[in-house]
């Protein structure tokens, strides 16, 4: 017994794991269970522990051929096989095939006298003829922990616990034991002591009214695996869980270019449009069309001749299509020949979880090349911030793994929108961003749209004005002001102020020229005067000028005339006549 | 009822101590109480590990007692004879 309790030295640098074909658990445990070892799965009422057990029975016979035995303590067989018909596995048909076994253990206290000293060697036995019947494998104990009703002695059934769990070991066989949740124990008989090498913990927890399945590996020894709480769900088709921190960040990306549905939007794009298998945001507060948005973007998507799968969760498929063919969006075509479709749903109505397996289910079966969702912020009412963080994670992992198209709108309050975006994790998941709002000016509100962020691409800076037409969404010229950009009614006023402006500038010029004339005209009369002066002067010098020459005239005369008295004397009265 | 026919089987796995104690405490019990009208059937599970299920054997050594309605279980080596009395119900057709 001493030396039992040793581990064993494994040559392997990693212990060799057993595929559990169980969607997420592998990727979380990294490769499965411990090969040929035994894991206990331990939860409360209702988690789902033989579900779990029963599926990764089914999923190794159907996937990895691998046959196996269950040991049911609760249930028969005839119970357990009909509890999961509802999720396609056919137990009887299996049974009849010879890769499984279903063995029931009836363990009935008043039926069981004990009368001295006896061991379990019975339940070896028994389980040793199942494995060995039909090859087995992998082997589920469902809770096992059933014995401690049925058996009185405490010892003798702790240390043959102990001898089964190193007598599965030694069988090689795989084997998952189901144990119920003890108070501040994982297992109520203390089972972790004996299972040291895998231990899962089952958790199902009531948060506001939504129940919210969990799943923790709490121990795996000999190997790293995901230490998180992952959420999981019991679907249509078996138990999933939904791992992402081991998603691997190496998605192939495209260099093609797609629209947004909007042609002025595209513009603002340095490459005019987005990435294909990208992811953007549109977040924006209430009212500023991010529906329209997205709704052009699925047009676009549908008129590319792709299939296009929209999440509503506000409005009903009829009320969107009809919204949104007031602006210009007609929609009905691509629904009514299919490459449209519009999946509504209350996001109360299902816990977080659910919603992200219906959107991965109906994105399994649809295989739309584009994904809107609009708007993700209504989810939070159904989670906290942080699951819808996680959630979210997930979900956008997923699509840029399958290099969807992917749009999300986030309604934010308009005080610290982009402080909840960017708490909620989701900014930093998406590569584009582009945010919609009121701009509020005098008396009115018009909407405006800039890109926060493009991941690979250059984009404007701008925040454009745009207005929803009977076309659709049409961005505005940008018209700047000397306090920013100016849209709606201010757009109108500073229309007319330049109007006035230009008018003004103009008369301006006209005074201007006015008083030019004027004063041209000013100096002309000014110069005409001088003239006019000037003429009179010269006339006037002319005049003395002719004077004195008439004078000189005459005086020449008089004295030529004198001369001549002087010979002939002239009458006396002649001299009064000159001078 | 004192006139039926008491079929037991008892399983025990090889030939263990506490199988053969069993079976020694057993068969005194039988010809004490029982004398003349029993069946005592012995079934190795080590060679017989098919027949294990059917009667929903867990612990070794088990003796059920198949007649007279209702099938009743014992578990152990049947060392204490109060118990195996009272879980056979044998006390009622003690005669002493």
């Amino acid at each position: 017994m001493s030396n039992q309790s040793l581990p064993r030295i494994t040559p392997f640098s990693q212990l060799p794991k057993a595929l559990t074909g169980i969607e997420g658990l592998d990727e979380i445990t990294e490769g499965g269970l411990p090969l040929g070892r035994p894991t206990l799965v331990c939860g409360s009422a209702g988690c789902g522990k033989t579900l779990l057990g029963i599926e990764f029975l089914v999923r190794g016979i159907l996937d990895y051929d691998e046959p196996g035995v269950l040991m049911a303590f609760e249930e028969t067989a005839a119970e357990l096989s009909a509890n999961v018909t509802s999720l396609g596995f056919d137990l009887p048909q299996l049974v009849a095939d010879k890769k499984l076994r279903l063995d029931h253990v009836h363990i009935d206290r008043a039926e069981i006298d004990e009368t001295g000293e006896y061991d379990l060697e019975g339940l070896f036995i028994r389980l040793g003829y199942a494995i060995d019947t039909i090859g087995a494998k992998r082997v589920v104990l469902d809770t096992i922990e059933s014995l401690f009703s049925g058996f009185s002695n405490e010892a003798v059934l702790r240390s043959e616990i102990r001898r089964l769990f190193r007598w599965l070991k030694d069988k090689g066989v795989t084997t998952v034991i189901t144990a119920e949740r003890g108070e501040g124990t994982l297992t109520r008989q203390g089972l972790e002591e004996y299972v040291s090498d895998c231990v899962i913990l089952l958790d199902n927890r009531v948060i506001d009214q939504v129940t919210t399945r969990r799943l923790r590996i709490v121990k795996y020894r000999g190997s790293t695996h995901g230490t998180n709480e992952y959420p999981y769900i019991i679907t249509e088709d078996g138990i999933s869980v939904l791992p992402v921190t081991s998603l691997k960040l190496e998605h192939t990306v495209s260099n093609e270019i797609i629209s947004t549905g909007v042609a002025d939007l595209d513009a603002m794009f340095q490459r005019g449009g987005l990435y294909q298998g990208s992811s953007g945001l549109i977040t924006g507060t209430a009212g500023t069309a991010k529906t329209t948005l997205a709704a052009s973007f699925a047009l676009e998507a549908c008129r590319r001749g792709e299939r296009c799968l929209y999440f509503a969760f506000e409005e009903s498929p009829a009320q969107l299509l009809r919204n949104m063919a007031t602006v210009g969006l007609d929609l009905q075509p691509f629904v009514e020949n299919g490459q449209l479709r519009i999946e509504a749903s209350r996001p109360t109505l299902n816990g977080l979880e659910r919603h992200l397996v219906t959107i991965h289910r109906l994105i399994g079966q649809f295989r739309p090349q584009t994904v809107i969702i609009d708007p993700i912020s209504n989810l939070i009412s159904v989670g906290s911030i942080s699951e819808v963080r996680s959630m979210l994670t997930r979900l956008v992992d997923f699509l840029k793994v399958k290099g969807i198209n992917a749009l999300f709108t986030a309604l934010v309050s308009s005080s610290r929108g982009q402080q909840e975006m960017a708490d909620e994790g989701i900014s930093s998941l998406v590569d584009t961003w582009i945010h919609v709002r009121d701009l509020e000016g005098v008396g009115e509100r018009n909407r405006g749209i800039s890109i926060l962020k493009a991941r690979g691409m250059a984009h404007s800076n701008q925040v454009r004005e745009f207005v929803v037409t009977e076309q659709g969404i049409r961005l505005l010229d940008v018209l700047v002001g000397p306090t920013g950009i100016i849209t709606g009614a201010s757009r109108l006023a500073q229309h007319i102020q330049e109007q006035a402006r230009q008018i003004a500038t103009k008369q301006e010029a006209e005074r201007r020229d006015r008083g030019l004339e004027r004063k041209r005209r000013v100096l002309e009369a000014t110069i005409a005067n001088l003239r006019t002066e000037f003429e009179s002067v010269e006339e006037e010098l002319r005049r003395v000028n002719s004077e004195e020459q008439q004078r000189h005239d005459v005086q020449t005369e008089e004295r030529r005339h004198l001369g001549h008295n002087f010979s002939v004397r002239p009458p006396a009265a002649s001299n009064g006549s000159g001078a | 009822m004192s006139e039926e026919m008491w079929e037991l089987r008892l399983y025990v796995a090889g030939q263990t101590a506490k199988s053969m104690t069993a079976l020694t405490n057993l068969k005194t019990y039988c010809e004490k109480h029982l004398k003349g009208r029993y069946r005592l059937e012995i079934i190795d599970l080590l060679q017989h590990p098919q027949l294990a299920e059917g009667d929903q054997i867990l612990a070794i050594p088990t003796l059920v007692r198949k007649m007279p309605a209702p099938i009743r279980r014992v578990i152990g080596d049947l060392s204490n004879h109060e118990r195996v009395l009272v879980g056979l119900d044998l006390r009622a057709i003690d005669p002493s």
